[in-house]
């Protein structure tokens, strides 16, 4: 039961993050990897502004806004200076490390006693769990209305429409550069609000924290996405905080098997490419039977 | 559609079933005491503080397998495993959590307000918020810190090299240990009215480059305890052969790698110490609100001959 309520919590954390990955990877369809540092600057702003005694919900919000701008100048890179997305990424990642240094000030801020969004839950008489549970509902459950309000409006429709098809877009008189720009700001405010909530449930913010969330997030996606196949757009959002859950129920799953420490990060790969390969595997099968 | 939501399902409850079964053969009688560990990541001295801390409990009469169940988890560096971790061994009712290194205490205090935590091998746990204060912690957390005495490092180095004009200081500006221990071998040696230079890595691509330009410009590089450095240390011992450069390092096992000498703490030494602290709580003869945070007590002069002779230097006048 605990493996359960925990993989949940963090999942719903986890999953702005993965949606966020979610809307440059499927529906823009670029690859950005801007994620690994939006996501640790989330976490410096909303924790050096905690400390500094700012609100903890303000600092949260800063450090969304924080991820805006660095979506933003991914997306000028990659629009503006006809940067190759990947490129784009790799830039604005190796810039944040310097930027998110100099923000927290050292490698690591420590929120230990700290008022944070969590706090606000645990004075309750929640465990941080349960409050993290609480906080990770809330938050996702505001992304995705916001999400599917936004993508019904013009301006999210033509975004849609210049990941489907950027020609078309353009010949139909989409400014497809400016709709991938706002596109790489929602993506990377969601992935550095997910890395603000997510130091405040850890505890910290670390400089490496960014570490591998590009592959968190699109292992979501794609759980989600190898489960369910064509869906509709916000069950799809809400199939990525499944997939979410199920990722870090693994991950929880190994870590109860009791492998061996240096094992660890092998037993998640193989574990992970099971879960990935299993469409092939299903289609091979199902094949056979016919 | 159905078919395939049912027999992810079914694998679910089937994986549900293994970790409940799992569990339920790991809870054992209330007469065996529980003791969580969780290190932060794979690293020689980190290990060694381990090691040392589980030979303490042994020596103690706490045995693994016999009267103590130890759960020893390693996050290798994984910030989200951390978190994972930390909820595990809080969950499963650990009597004592031992957390190795700064993020790994914080990540356990984070969950628990009640289970007795001791750390180890964190440089300044004021800082990090971990304790009210070193001599009365105040909380459910205590443990033993590895600031090692900069001061008497640097003098060493001085010491070696007593006509420098400046020496250099060479660390990972993204390690917070290693930024805390830089700025206080600073202080020190300016004190003594002696330049400083300091350069700054960012990984261990940067260390070979940063490093040849550094030596070219002082008398003697000091290296405080730092990850980064410790992984390169042979990348840097070579350089400063080539260079004739005494190094002092903040770490005993970084010596023997590469640089020259310095005072250095032994981690299982400290993981001994951290042992005892431990000790006292289990018997129930403390609690961590109570015991103050310890310091490394031990601390041997550490020389590499060889390089000391490659560097012109006779070993025995290094004091």
């Amino acid at each position: 039961m605990d493996i359960i309520i925990s993989s949940v919590s963090q999942g719903f954390l986890w999953s702005i993050m993965a949606i966020g990955v979610y809307l440059t990877y499927r529906i823009l369809d670029v690859a950005d990897l801007t994620a690994e540092a939006s996501f640790p600057l989330g976490a410096a702003i909303s924790a050096s502004q905690i400390v500094s005694g700012t609100s903890p919900l303000i600092a949260t919000i800063m450090g969304l806004g924080g991820g805006l701008l660095a979506g933003l100048v991914s997306g000028l890179l990659h629009t503006k200076l006809k940067i190759p997305a990947l490129l784009a990424g790799i830039l604005t990642m190796t810039g944040l490390y310097s930027v998110n240094l100099r923000i927290m000030g050292q490698a690591n801020v420590s929120l230990l006693g700290k008022k944070t969004v969590m706090r606000l839950f645990n004075d309750l008489g929640m465990t941080n769990q349960i409050a993290t549970l609480i906080v990770g509902v809330i938050a996702s459950l505001i992304v995705i209305l916001f999400l599917f309000l936004f993508f019904r409006t013009a301006i999210g429709l033509a975004i849609h429409a210049t990941g489907d098809n950027n020609a078309m877009s353009e010949a139909n008189g989409i400014n497809t550069d400016n709709m991938k720009i706002i596109g790489y700001m929602i993506s990377n405010g969601l992935i550095a609000l997910s890395g603000a909530l997510m130091a405040q449930s850890n505890g910290y913010a670390d400089i490496s924290m960014g570490i591998g969330t590009i592959v968190i997030g699109l292992a979501s996606v794609i759980i989600s996405e190898v489960l369910f196949k064509d869906v509709s757009f916000v069950k799809r959002l809400c199939l990525i905080i499944l997939g979410s859950i199920i990722y870090r129920f693994i991950i929880s799953f190994v870590l109860y098997l009791g492998v061996a420490p240096t094992d660890l990060k092998l037993f998640s790969a193989i574990i992970l490419t099971i879960c990935l390969s299993s469409p092939l595997i299903k289609n091979k099968l199902n094949r056979k039977k016919k | 559609m159905k078919k395939k939501m049912l027999s992810s399902l079914v694998g679910l409850a089937a994986v549900g079933l293994l970790v409940g079964c799992g569990n339920k053969s790991a809870e054992t009688d209330s007469s065996v005491q529980r003791i969580g560990i969780l290190q932060y990541m794979e690293h020689k001295s980190l290990d060694k503080a381990r090691e040392g801390f589980i030979a303490e409990l042994k020596d103690e009469g706490y045995e693994d397998g016999k009267n103590i169940k130890i759960d020893s988890l390693n996050s290798q560096g994984d910030q989200a495993n951390l978190k994972s971790m930390s909820e595990k061994l809080v969950k499963e009712k650990s009597d004592v959590i031992l957390t190795i290194a700064t993020p790994a205490a914080i990540s356990v205090a984070t969950e628990t307000t009640d289970i007795p935590i001791i750390f180890t091998a964190v440089t300044d746990a004021v800082s990090a918020g971990l304790v009210d204060s070193n001599e009365k912690p105040g909380k459910n957390i205590t443990g033993t810190s590895d600031m090692v005495p900069i001061d008497k490092q640097t003098n060493l180095l001085l010491s070696i090299v007593p006509d420098a004009k400046t020496i250099g200081i060479i660390y990972n500006s993204s390690e917070e240990n290693s930024v805390i221990q830089a700025k206080l071998a600073k202080e020190a040696i300016e004190k003594k009215g002696v330049k400083v230079k300091e350069s700054t890595v960012t990984s261990t691509n940067d260390v070979q480059q940063v490093m040849t330009a550094l030596a070219g410009e002082v008398d003697g590089v000091y290296i405080p305890t730092d990850n980064t450095l410790a992984n390169t240390m042979e990348t840097v011992g070579e350089i400063a052969r080539n260079k004739k450069l005494p190094i002092v390092t903040g770490s005993a096992e970084d010596v023997k790698v590469g640089a020259l000498a310095t005072y250095g703490l032994d981690y299982e030494k400290l993981g001994r110490q951290t042992g005892k602290l431990a000790v006292k709580i289990l018997k129930g003869e403390a609690k961590p609100a109570d015991l103050a945070v310890d310091t490394p007590t031990d601390l041997d002069l550490v020389v590499n001959e060889d390089m000391a002779k490659a560097l012109g230097i006779d070993p025995s006048t290094i004091k």
